[in-house]
């Protein structure tokens, strides 16, 4: 396929550019194989066009047609949720550009997206995919701990194809067993360490030397994540699984299985040969159920008609407030939440050991354990712990973002297997930040950046559902890494939060209703004007960092010192 | 004092409404003027203060085998529940309670005992803070256009006016008289604020006397030289804040709204902002909203809904920005009124004073702004706000709303306003506490008979005095949003009206951002500006010394260094975390006895100390948690995060949070 045979007009004069909040501009429309462009006509005063437009077609959620008499208008409706405006005259230009871009932006084939194409001058190749390896952070664990060993038995993804290569399990299982539990876990996620909490960190780092491989009370906990048990309706049992959550208690006496499903769903699942732990083949385990909504229809129409809800300006106040609630996504928010809190407790309070899984064990189980992590672990609220935490907790895991974010809120498409889980999470992280302003190194920009990233972008990051299909797409080679762009000195600090102070603490987030807020830069991002809250954040980073950096006296001062006497 | 049955109580149980922690066992006290609650715990014997005047409402519960529960509601939005072993006491509790929080005559307020040491001058040097005239002079008035009257003078014409007021010149007493008798309550047209760039004016008065029919020449010619006292116009815009169907039933009482026929070159607009009534009871329901027990999202979003309290907000904004664009882009004056001219009319001329001028922004713009349209033209603070026992049906949150409506403007535009929140709350606080004597009674004529100024003293003063605690960090004085008009964004808009958890939940901290920012960064600003004139005294050694080698690394590490100390009190501080309760079937784990003291509410009582700096309200920075992260961090024995300072045992979670 060539993009030149979606292209059926690929420029047009005289094209009328409206949005919220921006004055319309005219100009000449492009399109690109990837992009939309739109140039202003130069001034009468010899001034250069200047480019108005230049978006990523892939961005384009739904496309919408409205005709008068000899022009056409256009508007896209992108996946991060800005709304354009095209007037475009003549009628076949009009339709033309619509298909075109209605073609250029379903284009299904992974090695046909943008970031395939794209190359920077500033950046090489291959430069971020080896920053966060989440081998790193598994050889870490092995270094501190005997009861863990490192498992090269999906080196081919041959044993669970939405795996990585590198997993982490108890030394005590071996590879065989290891293959025969993937048989009887869905899509042979078998349980594999996720997070390794420890404890105290500040107390005393030299305990550990001495101590044998299962500790008695002060072993760090473990949180571990799978794919639901095969039981089937005729509760069939795996040994070696039962073997291996027994090996993860490392002595202790209890375990939580977190269940992303209700009691009643898991039960049901049976009948389609899932299931959930039986207290009696795992002792030492109880089950907790915490339904979330992930798969299919709830979560992404709960989405659609937040975002309805948002866009509509003729809602009074009262409607407002109702559609708002009948979205329910800050329910999915409190959810969310409360469920990673409660893992997060059952870890920090009950020094118990986790296991978290739902159905397939790559939607909401990701959402909680990733959660999870950010609130107990300092680590994971730096710049870089929580681009480390998001390749292995959610790109390595195996969550498939190719699906998840094919369409966004404006989609007209029949739904496949459309949801903004990670959305969801980016939102949650978002509410954690506000309730502990200080303690995450990054700001909303980072999140904001994530999500549009997620759904359309010129990097290799998201592609795709799995590593596997990564490395057989050869995204590594091929495609530059958000990561690298992101890490780019004058990109940090864009994401930089300047009242970050390392804060060794759990946060433990409130999830009453009083304490959750509608993320206003997202939804609201293209609605409202946010001027004065920018003027505010640019007179926060004036402040903090006019007290950090010497002031321009000082600075005068300093360079004086420094001449040679 | 004779009210008070029982002075003290043992054993009785605190209950911490939010938290479902143990309960605190302590003593109860009653006095003259509060109920005080000692906890047992000797060393830390923790103590939370109520005023009698804060308290709304006393609910004696049904009897249980642990003792009597009382629920105390106080008007600052705090709830107290106690548990009283004995009926007998608790019915003595209540019966005093009953009667102390209903004081009959104003000498039975706490400003006619409060204290707080001044002497005499100063205490007259607070009252001279505020000053109206100086006011109206920074206006520009008097001018060609405006004078001061004396016509109110012994408050002869309107009970309920100042004795000075402002009027156009053209308006003669003749004029201003015959006005005043066609008004209800005699309050005839006055001026509230004057833009001098423009000579547009905001006027207020109450409902004209107009029946189905009635006209006054003099009211008539009243509002005409209203509008001459604006050249740059035609006419002047009359804003009835009621809704239309309230107008026109006072038509058949003989009151109503003027006719557009009757005046000349009056342009007539009603706004519908609800009555006095229904803004308690949309109070009344969000409040109930406030205190369910761990609700889901549906049932507060629902609740908030239902109240209609956003939306009676929302309608006040935007009828001063109604007023704002047509005295800032229109250049024309406004009239504004509602049936009595005390409440509404209060609020919404608010409103637009403080959109419309940077002046009211300030700290001590917003005192004279209180000051101007609230205390000197006559609102009714006793009635609205209950602090002498009276008819219930005359209490409304009027006042309140006004400033919330600062609040959502200080939300939207977060460097405009030279204060912080918690001088919007510490104002509410005091306008119920009657502490000082500035809110108390209905009327200028009522204070001055009281000889209030003699007699207690002035919130404004306290307020001043304490003044870097109520700054905000990013005002500036020469920043674009802090200067003139502020133009909020109407449509579409609503989802920039928020609830305000930091008012209505004040006291349930564990819902409020842990970290404070505005803390830190009033110190980071406080730091900086300390180090830079300690570099200019260095600076200046320097180029004196120049031979003397003077290190300047010090400078910037001692800088950092500071700057780190800062920022660790500053989350040292704030850190007031706990984990709540995010499972609601655990409750087979084993207990596990709390190994911290129970710090954890400590911000949120009225403590010894803060009423003896005669602040008995919570402040942010005050929390006893500081510290707590540094101690345990580094605890060698590490048996319990700092995190889980609570106490708070997993076992005892019977409130749900995933009410599935």
């Amino acid at each position: 396929m060539e993009f030149s045979e979606l292209i059926k007009t690929a420029k047009v004069e005289n094209v009328l550019l409206s949005g919220p909040g921006v004055p319309a501009v005219k100009g000449t429309l492009c399109i690109t194989s990837h992009h939309l462009l739109l140039s202003s006509q130069p001034g009468g005063d010899g001034e250069q066009g200047t480019v108005e437009l230049w978006l990523l077609i892939r961005n384009v959620d739904a496309v919408e047609k409205r005709f008068a008499s000899s022009s056409g208008t256009i508007t896209l409706k992108c996946k991060d949720l800005r709304v354009l405006q095209l007037e475009i005259p003549g009628m076949e230009e009009c339709l033309n550009i619509a298909s075109s871009i209605e073609a250029l932006s379903s284009v299904e084939s992974v090695m046909m997206m943008y970031p395939f194409f794209y190359r920077p001058h500033s950046m090489k190749l291959e430069q971020g995919w080896h920053l966060y390896l989440p081998h790193h952070y598994y050889q870490q664990v092995v270094a501190e701990t005997s009861a863990w060993r490192l498992s090269s038995v999906n080196r081919d993804f041959a044993t669970c194809p939405t795996y990585p290569s590198a997993i982490i399990v108890p030394a005590v299982v071996d590879d065989e067993a290891l293959r025969k539990i993937a048989h009887f876990r869905q899509g042979g996620r078998f349980p594999v360490l996720s997070y390794y909490h420890k404890k105290n960190q500040t107390a005393g780092t030299g305990e550990g030397l001495d101590q044998p491989s299962c500790p008695s009370i002060s072993a760090p906990q473990v949180m571990l994540r799978s794919g639901q048990p095969l039981m089937g309706p005729n509760k069939k049992r795996c040994q070696e699984d039962e073997l291996l959550l027994k090996a993860a208690l490392c002595g202790r006496a209890r375990g939580f299985v977190i269940d992303t499903r209700s009691a009643q769903a898991a039960k049901q699942a049976r009948m389609t040969g899932g299931g959930s732990e039986p207290k009696a083949a795992y002792l030492g385990w109880k089950r907790l159920h915490r339904p979330l909504e992930s798969r299919g229809r709830p979560l992404q129409e709960s989405f659609m008609k937040l975002v309805e809800a948002c866009n509509d300006p003729s809602l009074g106040m009262d409607r407002w407030l109702s559609k708002l609630e009948s979205s329910k996504w800050l329910s999915h928010v409190k959810a969310a939440l409360s469920t990673a809190c409660l893992a997060a407790q059952c870890m920090e309070r009950e020094e118990a050991c986790i296991l978290v899984h739902g159905a397939e064990g790559t939607d909401t189980t990701l959402l909680v354990t990733a959660l999870a992590q950010v609130i107990l672990d300092p680590d994971c609220r730096t710049l870089v712990g929580f681009q480390h935490l998001l390749e292995r907790e959610w790109i390595q895991a195996g969550h498939p973002f190719h699906l998840r974010c094919a369409h966004s809120a404006y989609s007209h498409a029949r739904l496949k297997q459309e949801a903004p889980v990670f959305l969801l999470f980016l939102d949650c992280v978002g509410q954690l930040g506000r309730q502990f302003p200080f303690s995450l190194e990054f700001s909303e920009r980072l999140l904001l950046a994530l999500f549009e990233n997620s759904y359309a972008s010129a990097y290799g990051t998201f592609l795709c559902n799995s590593e596997k299909e990564r490395s057989l797409c050869k995204v590594k080679e091929t495609t530059h890494s958000l990561w690298s762009w992101l890490n780019q000195p004058n990109q940090q600090k864009e994401y930089l939060n300047p009242l970050y102070s390392y804060n060794a603490l759990v946060i433990w987030p409130s999830v009453e209703p009083q304490s959750l807020q509608l993320w206003q830069g997202l939804f609201l991002q293209w609605i409202r004007s946010s001027q004065y809250l920018d003027e505010a954040w640019a007179e926060i980073q004036r402040l903090v960092e006019g007290s950090e950096t010497p002031t321009r006296t000082n600075g005068a001062a300093h360079s004086q010192l420094l001449l040679p006497h | 004092m004779e009210h008070i049955r029982t002075p003290k109580v043992e054993n009785v149980r605190f209950i911490d409404r939010i938290s479902s922690r143990k309960a605190a066992l302590g003593t109860l006290y009653l006095t003259a003027t509060h109920v005080i609650f000692v906890e047992n715990v000797s060393e830390t014997r923790k103590e939370t203060w109520i005023l009698h005047s804060q308290i709304s409402s006393i609910e004696k519960q049904a009897t249980t085998a642990t003792g009597c529960p009382l629920l105390i509601r106080c008007k600052n939005f705090q709830i107290i529940q106690l548990i009283i072993p004995q009926e007998r006491d608790c019915h003595d509790v209540y019966i005093s309670l009953i009667r102390l929080t209903r004081p009959v005559k104003y000498e039975e307020l706490y400003c006619f005992s409060f204290n707080p040491k001044l002497d005499k001058e100063e205490r007259e040097q607070g009252w001279k803070l505020v000053d109206l005239n100086e006011e109206y002079n920074r206006m520009g008035i008097p001018n060609n256009y405006w004078q001061i009257s004396d016509v109110n003078r012994e408050y002869g014409v309107c009970d309920s006016y100042p004795t000075e007021v402002y009027v156009p010149r053209s308006a003669t007493a003749h004029i201003i008289v015959g006005s005043s008798k066609f008004r209800s309550r005699r309050r005839f047209p006055a001026l509230s604020y004057y833009c001098k760039d423009n000579h547009a004016s905001i006027c207020r008065s109450s409902q004209p006397l107009s029946g189905f029919s009635a006209r006054c020449l003099e009211d008539e010619q009243m509002l005409q030289a209203i509008r001459k006292a604006n050249p740059g116009s035609d006419f002047i815009y009359v804003v009835d804040t009621r809704p239309k169907l309230n107008a026109m039933a006072n038509r058949a009482a003989g009151k109503g709204y003027e006719n557009e026929d009757n005046y000349s070159n009056i342009k007539f607009q009603f706004i519908g902002i609800e009555n006095i009534h229904v803004m308690r009871n949309s109070l009344q329901k969000m409040l109930e909203v406030c205190e369910l027990r761990s609700p889901s999202i549906s049932d507060f979003l629902w609740g908030l809904e239902n109240s209609g309290w956003l939306k009676h907000i929302k309608a006040i904004m935007d009828a001063g920005i109604f007023i704002a664009k047509a005295v800032a882009e229109e250049g024309v004056s406004v009239l504004v009124h509602c049936s009595d001219g005390w409440d509404r009319t209060a609020q919404v001329c608010s409103v637009a004073s403080l959109l419309l001028d940077p002046y009211y922004r300030t700290l001590k713009g917003f005192m004279v702004l209180i000051e101007k349209d609230w205390v000197s033209f006559g609102h009714k603070f006793n009635h609205r706000y209950g602090n002498l026992d009276g008819d219930p049906k005359e209490i409304s949150p009027v006042i309140d709303q006004f400033i919330e409506c600062v609040w959502q403007l200080m939300e939207q535009f977060p460097c405009a306003f030279e204060f912080n929140e918690r001088f919007l709350i510490h104002i509410q606080h005091h306008i119920y506490s009657c502490q000082f004597g500035n809110f108390l009674c209905n009327s200028q004529k009522e204070r001055r008979e009281l000889k209030i100024q003699e007699r207690t003293y002035s919130l404004w003063a306290h307020l001043w005095k304490n003044r870097v605690d109520y700054m905000n960090p990013l005002y500036r004085a020469d920043h674009g949003q802090t200067q003139g008009t502020l133009h909020p964004q109407t449509a579409p808009c609503n989802f920039l009206y928020k609830f305000w958890s930091g008012m209505y939940n004040r006291f349930e901290k564990g819902m409020h951002p842990r970290q404070s920012v505005i803390d830190y960064l009033m110190a980071v600003k406080e730091e900086t500006q300390q180090l830079e004139e300690e570099l200019e005294v260095l600076e200046e050694r320097l180029s004196n010394l120049k031979k003397v080698q003077v290190n300047n690394n010090k400078v910037k590490n001692m800088q950092q260094d500071r700057n780190k100390a800062l920022r660790l009190s500053a989350s040292n501080n704030s850190i007031a975390n706990t984990p709540q309760e995010y499972s609601n079937n655990l409750k087979s784990f084993p207990s596990r006895s709390p190994s911290q003291g129970d710090e954890e509410d400590s911000a949120l009582i009225l403590t010894q100390d803060n009423l003896k700096s005669s602040d008995p309200d919570l402040s942010a920075t005050s929390d006893q948690e500081s510290g707590v992260e540094d101690l345990n961090c580094r605890s060698p024995s590490g048996g319990c995060l700092p995190s889980e300072d609570s106490g708070k045992d997993p076992d005892s979670d019977e409130a749900v949070f995933l009410t599935a």
